[in-house]
């Protein structure tokens, strides 16, 4: 039972990652729109998916409050500012999709909300997972580093990489969905953004082995980990010759591969530890009357039949857009 | 965690919440409204209902996103602010608020898209079914949070481990607890009462400027016909809430009540100005032997006082007291318009009371106001437990959060929200004002069945006939 949770709980944390990742992408990329039709196709793009998008976010937190209350409790408390400015930003990010259509005067100010709140919440998003990496300052299970223990260049460098990486899936997601100007665009970036995102993970690279992080103990000890990175390196390389080709689809699975590889070097190298390297993932479980109540009905049924109207809205809405006919 | 930081954490709670809980007590019962209008239209085929439809879709559009994102801070609030919360309680209150997310929210969320967006993606059955589905969605996610805050108010079906952890042992009795078999349903209404008299509000503020005349006929004759219907449902389901406070929190009973000392027969309080310090009310209005009769049915029963429980126990009683007097009174208001109303309609003379138009106007608020100090009531009226009787609020919050900490965060959220509650306002506003318009271009395409779907996924490079954005702005 704990074992089905910790996946879907990681299944779930991937998911937002990738689905969320590429509409703040958009969001980010947004800001080098050059004109209003090109902004227009690229909200059309994200917004009829956008908020069943960051439900999984929702998902991820609802499974590790039921499943892994102490864990839910310690991270969500460690990061209390970073996470209160994320909200706020998701907030501003939300809501633009709505009111600039319905503003003329102030649409430059939705305008700012909608890509700085997507850059500031991907980036906090990052700082968090740097900060995870790092480890946090905890002793017997309680938080002990004050409120700006997260703070770290380390973490920072996180965090810009995270957004680099979130331009990157979002400028795969418009080559496929949109077409002419912000297509042009995305075909641009997508090189430079694949180079800028290597670039972070050699740095990222360095700079752990510089810190001396547990976490690349466990790298160098068991080399087999080495096999999501060359996964990873192998997407790179398609999707360079993706954007060479100019295939529509390619760079945006090739950006999906990409995160899954650093995604599973990272879970691989946590595991059995959810918060590293304090909280184990058993130390963490809900007990057995709670992991299985959630399993019967929301295990069992329900997320599979989430995944299921996910897949049938996704297919709703696929091709390329048409924002004229399609904004209310 | 010190005094002021408790303090500010929880006005940051109450803030939260009480913002997030408008914009569904509007959507529930604007969804199934929706939901209906829809069934209506492809039922009758009578324009009217396609028309009510997508105007209030746009309204549904702008209050759906602010709910969305007011929501989403709720469920990071247990783990931030109130993580002793989170911890002990998690094992229980973790599930329930995950399958309001699994069943409820992701269900919302996805066909919120195909309904906004999809109209001429789909055909219209699965339309009409997406519009279901969403209105499916918002009710389960009632129900679930509701089920979850009735379980803080009367805990049930949990041992308490060694650590202070809540850890369940009987589901069954936490989902069927006859609490929230009562709470629930009195919630529901609350959102349906309130989504019904903002439409026969909208209805009559355009039968008011002498637009729209059809349109805001229906408005006003559906909003007030539900009205009148289902305010006495909920005044009986507000009598069982009532009783259920009365048998198992006798204190936030007293407190509503403001009764001091233990009474027999009980007297009941109508206005008063209570003052905790003495222990008395002040400039106090009463009739003898209701209070009995309302709490027990019967005109001798002993009535608990206030000044039973230790004052550490007690919940403030100013709050509960005027919040719970506001919410009936806002109650009794509406059955009175909407039954009057009703009545205004069956003998054809309800255009003529431009006065009786004007009230129900200004009555779009009523139902806003009733659900949230419903809320207040039910929620102060728990203090000074977060699990009643089992954890205290100042025992769930998180250690070491400091008061700059919660400060800051309750300054960016009251900026936040101020600004975009604001514009939320004012972008709902130009939407009733502009009315249901019909919308040449959107109307000539989806009433035409035989346009290919594929079509609508076609080049973007091809201008719309009459570009519905522009119109639509």
């Amino acid at each position: 039972m704990i074992t089905f949770w910790t996946v879907v709980l990681g299944l779930a944390i991937l998911l937002y990652v990738i689905l969320d990742g590429f509409d703040l992408g958009v969001g980010m990329l947004f800001a080098f729109a050059p004109d209003e039709t090109a902004r227009r196709h690229m909200l059309a793009a994200i917004s009829p998916v956008w908020d069943g998008n960051e439900t999984w976010l929702i998902f991820a937190a609802s499974i590790l409050f039921g499943a892994f209350p102490l864990v839910y409790a310690t991270l969500l408390s460690a990061l209390y500012l970073p996470l209160m400015i994320m909200l706020a930003a998701l907030i501003f990010r939300g809501v633009a999709f709505e009111f600039r259509y319905k503003s003329r005067g102030l649409r430059p100010l939705w305008d700012v909300g909608f890509a700085g709140g997507s850059l500031v919440a991907g980036f906090i998003q990052g700082c968090a997972v740097g900060a995870l990496v790092e480890g946090l300052a905890i002793q017997d299970g309680k938080y002990i580093g004050g409120p700006f223990g997260w703070l770290s260049p380390f973490a920072l460098l996180c965090g810009v990489g995270l957004c680099l990486g979130y331009c990157l899936l979002g400028a795969g997601w418009l080559t496929y969905r949109t077409a002419r100007d912000s297509q042009e665009l995305a075909f641009r970036l997508l090189p430079r953004l694949l180079l800028a995102v290597l670039a972070f993970l050699v740095v990222a690279f360095v700079a752990a082995l510089g810190l001396d992080l547990r976490v690349m103990h466990r790298w160098l000890e068991a080399p087999l980990l080495t096999v999501f990175p060359l996964i990873g390196l192998a997407a790179c390389v398609v999707l360079f010759t993706a954007v060479r080709r100019r295939q529509e689809l390619v760079p945006f699975f090739c950006g999906v591969a990409i995160f899954a590889a650093a995604f599973a070097t990272l879970a691989v190298s946590f595991y059995p530890y959810m918060v590293p390297f304090s909280i184990t993932v058993a130390d963490a479980a809900s007990p057995p009357a709670s992991l299985s109540f959630m399993f019967w009905g929301a295990g069992l049924f329900v997320l599979p039949l989430t995944l299921i109207y996910t897949l049938v809205v996704y297919f709703v809405f696929k091709g390329k857009v048409d924002p004229d006919a399609e904004y209310h | 965690m010190d005094m002021p930081a408790l303090l500010l954490s929880r006005i940051q709670f109450a803030f939260t919440v009480s913002f997030h809980i408008i914009f569904p007590a509007f959507t529930v019962g604007l969804a199934a409204w929706l939901a209906f209008l829809e069934a209506l239209s492809l039922a009758t085929g009578r324009p009217v209902y396609r028309r009510l439809f997508d105007f209030w879709l746009g309204i549904f559009g702008v209050a759906f996103g602010l709910g969305v994102v007011s929501g989403i801070v709720m469920s990071f609030e247990f783990g931030t602010n109130w993580s002793e919360l989170a911890r002990r309680t998690g094992p229980i209150q973790g599930p329930l608020l995950g399958y309001e997310t699994f069943t409820a929210f992701a269900l919302e969320a996805a066909f919120f898209g195909v309904l906004i967006f999809g109209r001429k993606r789909v055909p219209r059955w699965f339309y009409l079914v997406a519009c279901i589905l969403v209105a499916a969605g918002t009710s389960l996610s009632a129900f679930w949070i509701m089920v979850n805050n009735s379980w803080m108010q009367w805990p049930v079906g949990f041992t308490l481990r060694q650590d202070g952890v809540f850890v369940p042992t009987d589901w069954f009795a936490i989902i069927f607890d006859p609490v929230v078999w009562v709470r629930f349903p009195h919630m529901f209404l609350a959102a349906y009462v309130t989504t019904a008299f903002c439409v026969a509000a909208t209805g009559a503020w355009h039968l008011l400027r002498d637009s729209f005349k059809s349109d805001a006929r229906t408005m006003l004759h559906m909003g007030l016909g539900l009205a009148a219907v289902l305010i006495p449902l909920q005044l009986l389901f507000g009598h069982l809430v009532g009783d259920y406070t009365h048998d198992k929190q006798p204190a936030k009973f007293a407190a509503i009540e403001a009764r001091w000392h233990d009474e027999q027969p009980a007297s009941e309080v109508l206005m008063a100005w209570p003052d905790p310090g003495h222990e008395r009310n002040l400039y106090e209005i009463s009739i003898p032997y209701l209070g009995s009769l309302i709490a027990s049915m019967r005109f001798d029963s002993k009535e608990v006082g206030l000044a039973t429980f230790p004052p550490s126990d007690r919940p403030p009683v100013l709050i509960p007291f005027f919040a719970f007097r506001i919410m009936v009174g806002c109650g009794l208001l509406m059955l009175a318009l909407a039954w009057f109303g009703t009545y205004l309609v069956v003998t054809g003379r309800l255009e003529r009371m431009r006065w009786f138009l004007w009230a129900t106007f200004c009555s779009f608020p009523l139902g806003f106001i009733a659900t949230l100090t419903g809320w207040f009531t039910a929620e102060v009226g728990r203090q000074p437990w977060t699990v009643y009787g089992q954890l205290r609020t100042a025992d769930a919050a998180t250690p070491f959060l400091t008061s700059p900490q919660v400060a800051t965060s309750l300054v960016i959220f009251a900026a936040v929200y101020a600004l975009i509650f604001l514009f939320g306002a004012i972008y709902i506003y130009q939407l009733l004002r502009r009315g249901p318009v019909v919308l040449p271009a959107f109307e000539s395409a989806a009433t035409n069945p035989k346009r290919p779907l594929s079509m609508s996924g076609g080049s973007p490079g091809v201008p719309a006939p009459t570009p519905a954005s522009e119109i639509s702005e």
